[in-house]
């Protein structure tokens, strides 16, 4: 193919990506004060209480943006209804034929690389918007965990709202240690979404990279119908 | 024999020879007891003086006692107090004089007499493996017993972990299928007052407001009384302020555990634990096991038995085998993936190389094609 034939795409819109940086962010404290709080550093001889607060602060950080990851959240929920066509709730539930065929060719072309044909999808292809499906799943069940296991200790009313949680789980305990554990899953996910973003780039040199900042990805002009100059295959949908 | 004929509380202590100044301590100690001003004391003396005695049917099943061993050790009010005056202690197989046909007739007695207006207190769990065989009394199972008591009581209250969730009988594999009693019947209010043992003046304290005010205490979302697992032993803990100022145990035997400082790293369940052992403490108030240098265990929380070891903040991952945690499998999942990534780039380097060297080839002759253009 030639880059010659490339088309400028405005994919991510301004709400996408910034959701997109704060909930990295959000992450990253996340899993770190969360790791903390499951694993304290070990201080040995240290003064008297009343002159340290430490891990007051790393479990405040970590309710702070627990609050700013839900509503992060739920934003880019009500984004999925108002933005663009790449921002679209559509993306992420597989209740097309087509998503489960793309779903296959890109298994097909990038993990197994058994194909070289290439995927005409211009935000996220049907792999990775099951993925984030996925995520989000796993998104809402920390949320209700994190916020149930927070009810206890606060007076607030929004926390209580997920202290049901609690009974259904069978206690504190089991609650924690799935909240813990559901943990590992963002860092997994965070060290193959990296890689695959730089892949990406790399293999198609359509700037995925860039795209996160700019919002603008490189396009074959063949493969979206704006760019298109002469109609030859059959216009599809993204 | 309807319920205005039974003689009150008031009545009762009198023919025992109770004085009027020490039904009002001991009405006193009540109120405080369930943590009411004492502008309540009155309501609360008004009620024993007008209430007859509560008949109480007290069962055991699958457990050790331990509820009871507990109960007979709380100092306020005194268990005396309780069992023989203020309460009508009809049936329960560890403390009552008759045995045999007697003790089976007065259970009898009672149910039928009092249908609907009996408390009945149950302490340990209903097997229900085979028939219910594990547990049997007077030839007949806990279950049926269980059931037919439950039918006509006006509430039931689960004494100990046992009754409220099961407890070490219900731990994995659950030979017997103990299984609480919350799960076995249906129909008639249940509190559950766990711990093993609860302590003391929890189940006194739980009593006296079933006597005094007639109707079942406010209740958690896993039907406990609030006033007393509302709140974790970590939020009541005197060590609270170690865990907040990061100050922690590190091994059994250093220099941080002679500090007393928070037990969290060495297992302690008190921040996953509802209970009043940091407030009430034991044995009338004087220790608890954090205070004695040991972690909580949890003992009043679900399937504490199975989340262990004991002595790890983050238990053993299901699945996998008992020093596994969270940690390690999340650990092993991410070196995994991590070769999995290693592989997958050398891979696209190998598969995807002619593709990346084409593009190249092709900006090159578009490179010469301008310098070319450029240097005419």
């Amino acid at each position: 193919m030639q880059k010659a034939t490339l088309g400028r795409v405005y994919v991510w819109e301004i709400p996408v990506r910034f959701y997109h940086w704060l909930n990295a962010f959000s992450l990253v404290v996340l899993c770190v004060t969360g790791y903390l709080i499951g694993a304290p550093l070990a201080i040995q001889q240290a003064s008297e209480a009343s002159y340290a607060y430490w891990f007051g602060k790393v479990r405040f950080l970590h309710f702070v943006f627990a609050y700013i990851f839900f509503f992060n959240f739920l934003f880019r929920i009500y984004w999925g209804f108002a933005g663009n066509r790449y921002a679209s709730w559509k993306n992420f539930i597989p209740y097309r034929k087509k998503q489960w065929k793309e779903f296959k060719q890109v298994v097909a072309v990038d993990l197994l690389q058994a194909q070289n044909e290439p995927i005409e999808t211009i935000g996220h292809n049907a792999v990775a918007g099951i993925t984030y499906f996925l995520t989000f799943l796993a998104f809402l069940f920390q949320c209700i965990t994190g916020f149930g296991l927070y009810a206890a200790m606060s007076k607030a009313w929004f926390p209580k709202l997920f202290a049901g949680i609690v009974p259904l789980m069978g206690g504190d305990f089991a609650v924690r240690q799935w909240h813990h554990a559901f943990m590992w899953f963002f860092i997994l996910f965070a060290l193959v979404h990296v890689y695959i973003v730089f892949y990406h780039d790399y293999v198609e040199g359509r700037g995925e990279i860039s795209s996160m900042g700019s919002g603008w990805k490189f396009i074959e002009k063949e493969y979206h119908p704006l760019l298109k100059k002469t109609p030859g295959t059959s216009s599809k949908k993204p | 024999m309807p319920a205005q004929a039974r003689p009150t509380i008031w009545e009762h202590a009198q023919s025992k020879g109770v004085s009027r100044r020490d039904f009002l301590t001991a009405c006193a100690w009540m109120t405080a007891m369930l943590g009411l001003p004492v502008s309540a004391v009155a309501e609360v003396t008004k009620a024993l003086e007008t209430k007859p005695r509560l008949p109480v049917l007290w069962f055991h099943f699958q457990e050790c006692t331990c509820c009871s061993e507990s109960f007979i050790r709380s100092s306020h009010p005194g268990v005396a107090d309780i069992i023989l005056d203020k309460i009508s202690l009809d049936y329960t197989e560890t403390l009552m004089a008759g045995s045999g046909q007697q003790a089976e007739d007065a259970l009898h007695d009672t149910m039928t007499k009092y249908k609907g207006e009996y408390l009945m207190l149950v302490e340990g769990s209903v097997p229900t493996a085979e028939g219910g065989v594990y547990c049997c009394i007077g030839g007949r199972t806990a279950l049926d017993i269980l059931q037919e008591a439950a039918a006509g009581a006006k509430a039931v209250v689960c004494w100990g972990s046992c009754a409220s969730n099961g407890c070490v009988q219900a731990a994995k594999p659950n030979p017997t299928q103990a299984t609480p009693i919350h799960q076995l019947i249906t129909g008639v209010p249940i509190i559950k007052v766990p711990g093993c043992p609860p302590i003391a003046e929890v189940m006194t304290g739980t009593i006296v407001h079933l006597l005094t005010f007639d109707r079942i205490p406010q209740l958690d979302g896993l039907g406990r009384p609030k006033a007393f697992y509302s709140r974790r032993v970590h939020d009541t803990c005197y060590r609270r302020p170690n865990y907040d100022a990061g100050l922690f145990v590190n091994s059994f035997d250093d220099e941080n555990a002679k500090r007393g400082y928070c037990l969290y790293k060495m297992g302690c369940r008190g921040p996953v634990t509802y209970n009043a052992c940091g407030v009430m403490r034991w044995n009338g108030g004087v220790s608890f096991p954090i205070q004695s240098g040991h972690g909580c265990i949890g003992c009043s929380e679900g399937n504490f038995w199975d989340n262990g070891p004991f002595y790890r903040h983050l238990p053993s991952f299901p699945g996998f085998g008992i020093e596994t945690t969270a940690d390690k499998v999340g650990l092993a999942a991410g070196a995994v993936t991590l070769a999995g990534i290693a592989a997958h780039a050398i891979s696209t380097n190998i598969r995807k190389g002619h593709l990346i060297r084409e593009e190249k080839a092709a900006s090159e002759d578009v490179h010469d094609g301008r310098a070319e253009q450029g240097g005419s």
